[in-house]
């Protein structure tokens, strides 16, 4: 997952991801196409390739450069279900807020009871 | 101010840089709420379950600089437990808080850090979450130069990239 997300946190690496979507390609027109020299893209190529995200065969002379879909659907996956899971608690959180909403704008609104009445809160614009 | 598009109350998730995840979500309450709500044990017990049929119940927060949290879950049916704790490194009421996160059974390595940032607008509150991943001197090495260099990948657009075979 993390060499997934390192593999795409660079720049050229994502745009090499991005032509590769519209379908497999040579080196030497990724070269052309993200204005780098032939030896940064292919060390772009090969940290794409460890993390799985790009596969190559070669026709004739060519090496071709292909996508390939397992670690960005994990990564999806995972960012899948992550929402889920934060959808359904701010869902609640929804519902809370409106509750204390409604307290808040009764007209002898009675101070919601503090767990911890004496913690030590920071005040807005205090620097820390 | 100049008009914005309102925004969005969809749950938007993104990947940045090499180990954050940013979260944003608006609620239709001010920031003070959401700050309480975020903050008050009472309050958070009841809405920080994750999936369903789960209930919390351990929920200290110790809310100032360097306090700690405790939080248990359990799962109703088996009684199942699991629990995080850290530490709260900023708090700016209602604004910010960012605090520290370690899972007793951590599935990737080392805590995270969490910055929470409320943002009230006519009436309304974006909370935007900040969760990276890894070591301090990761964190500190994405901290000088992540903002800059890291990229945005939308949910959106992964989603698009994972439909193409």
């Amino acid at each position: 997952m993390l060499s997934t997300f390192r593999a795409l946190a660079e720049p050229n690496r994502l745009h090499i991801v991005e032509l590769l979507l519209r379908g497999p390609r040579p080196v030497g027109d990724l070269v052309l196409r993200l204005r780098l020299r032939q030896p940064q893209v292919s060390k772009h190529l090969r940290v794409l390739s460890k993390a799985g995200l790009v596969g190559v065969r070669r026709d004739a002379q060519r090496r071709i450069y292909a996508l390939r879909p397992a670690p960005l659907q994990e990564l999806e996956s995972w960012l899948e279900k992550y929402r889920q899971l934060w959808e359904s608690n701010f869902q609640r959180l929804d519902s809370l807020l409106d509750e204390l909403k409604s307290a808040e704008s009764k007209p002898n609104p009675k101070k919601r009871t503090r767990s911890k009445p004496d913690r030590i809160r920071i005040n807005k614009g205090d620097h820390l | 101010m100049t008009t914005s598009p309102a925004p969005k109350p969809t749950l938007q998730i993104a990947a940045l840089g090499d180990r954050e995840i940013v979260m944003t979500r608006v609620f239709n309450a001010p920031a003070h709420l959401v700050f309480d709500a975020l903050t008050e044990p009472d309050l958070v017990k009841r809405w920080l379950l994750g999936p369903d049929g789960w209930s919390m119940p351990v929920c200290d927060i110790d809310l100032r600089v360097g306090g700690a949290y405790r939080y248990v879950w359990q799962r109703d049916s088996d009684g199942k437990q699991m629990g995080s704790r850290g530490v709260f490194r900023e708090i700016v009421v209602p604004q910010r808080v960012v605090f520290t996160e370690l899972f007793d059974e951590a599935w990737y390595h080392g805590e995270s850090v969490i910055t929470s940032i409320l943002s009230e607008q006519a009436g309304k509150t974006t909370l935007t979450t900040t969760m990276q991943y890894g070591s301090q001197a990761t964190r500190d090495a994405v901290l000088k130069s992540g903002m800059e260099t890291g990229v945005a990948i939308s949910y959106d657009r992964l989603a698009a990239i994972v439909e193409k075979p």
